[in-house]
């Protein structure tokens, strides 16, 4: 089971900002270790983030993400007190939703 | 990397450079290169500030601190750091100190080794298995329990006394260790944070004898290595410049390493703590 995500989301007009900070090894597939044998590829393949049951934003990762990826985005709408929630899926299958009110 | 000078160009080269001598107030094109790639390199640490993993490491510690753990199923809430049983607020800016309970003089790292085992009753071989991240999936839980701790200090000055004649002592010995210049390369800290403006390839690296330098560099330990991936404490510092220096191995803990922190710590003195912190 992976670690909790970090979310903060703030509101700001009809605005919410929202960062999130996941914890992955994104490990890309082209690495060796010290055997000589190749790190086998492991990354989050997709993000979706939903406020209120509505998606607000849907994102294919690939490889090229960096270790313990940091993602900032905003959308139009949120009020104080609502929940943003935050799911990732990596191509292992394994997925963590976590979530964060509006502050 | 060499530098090739075609025929010719030595002497446009050499006539250039009396130039700049002649000028004066020009600046030498490798010093701006310089720091300009300093400039840059600030630039991509304000970036990264924002969403510092670091805080994943303080979330892990936080848990793993108030987890009943070890053959004693005890936490480590009840941990002295210092300033009472389970006070962790601040605690970081005053160490390293004398316990009078173990009758030694501790940094962080070495009491939460004893913290492990007298109240969860750890073994010594047990609370040492992962001392530093691999960079992978095994992750250190004595660095995530130091994220934590030391996220509980930011914004507290720094004031670590000397008033305990235990505690000067090894701020004497670790500015021995300091200025002292051994091995292979006949190396010592001294040799690279002993004057303003050095640097290991692109990297300044802060003069620890001036007052600013100590501080600067000692506030923002322990931090994210953003090209290893993992969260570094001060130990991890110290461990890796001695390899650095080809020094013998410095041991998780040992009164060498605590004397060194003590000497950093203590003239650090004064500024706002600020770590965890996120580096290149």
């Amino acid at each position: 089971m992976a670690d909790p995500m970090k979310i903060r989301a703030n509101v700001t007009g009809d605005t919410t900002e929202v960062k999130v900070l996941m914890s992955h090894e994104m490990e890309t597939g082209q690495r060796k270790d010290a055997q000589g044998k190749t790190i086998p590829a492991w990354f989050i393949q997709s993000v979706t983030a939903t406020w209120n049951g509505n998606t607000v934003l849907a994102a294919q990762w690939g490889p090229a993400v960096s270790k313990n990826p940091f993602l900032s985005f905003k959308f139009k709408g949120g009020a104080k007190g609502d929940k943003v929630l935050i799911t990732w899926v990596d191509n292992r299958g394994d997925k963590r939703t976590d979530e964060a009110t509006i502050a | 990397m060499r530098t090739f000078v075609a025929p010719g160009m030595g002497t446009l080269l050499g006539a250039a450079l009396l130039a700049t001598a002649l000028g004066g107030a020009a600046v030498a094109p490798a010093l701006l290169a310089q720091s300009s790639a300093v400039d840059e390199i600030a630039k991509y640490r304000a970036a990264l500030q924002d969403g510092n993993p670091a805080e994943l490491w303080e979330a892990r510690g936080e848990g793993i601190w108030k987890q009943k753990r070890g053959p004693k199923q005890a936490s480590l809430e009840q941990c002295d750091l210092g300033l009472g049983p389970g006070v962790v607020k601040g605690a970081y800016a005053q160490l390293p100190r004398n316990f009078a309970d173990a009758d030694r003089v501790m940094d962080l790292e070495t009491r939460l080794l004893w913290c492990m085992a007298t109240l969860q009753g750890f073994s010594d071989a047990d609370s040492r298995k992962q001392l530093f991240g691999n960079g992978n999936e095994r992750k250190s839980d004595m660095e995530a329990i130091v994220a934590y701790v030391t996220s509980e200090s930011r914004g507290v000055p720094m004031n670590v006394g000397l008033a305990n004649p235990k505690a000067a002592e090894m701020y004497r010995i670790g500015e021995r260790i300091f200025y002292f210049r051994g091995g292979p390369h006949d190396f010592g800290c001294v040799t690279c944070h002993g004057d303003d403006a050095k640097r290991i390839r692109l990297q300044d690296l802060p003069n620890l004898t001036t007052k600013e330098g100590a501080q600067k560099a000692y506030t923002t330990w322990p931090a994210y290595r953003v090209s290893q991936g993992e969260l570094r404490s001060f130990q991890w510092r110290l461990y890796d410049c001695f390899r650095q220096q080809r020094f013998p191995e410095l041991v998780f803990g040992s009164d060498a390493s605590i004397a060194l922190t003590m000497f950093l710590a203590r003239n650090a003195n004064g500024a706002p703590f600020d770590a965890p912190a996120i580096k290149r």
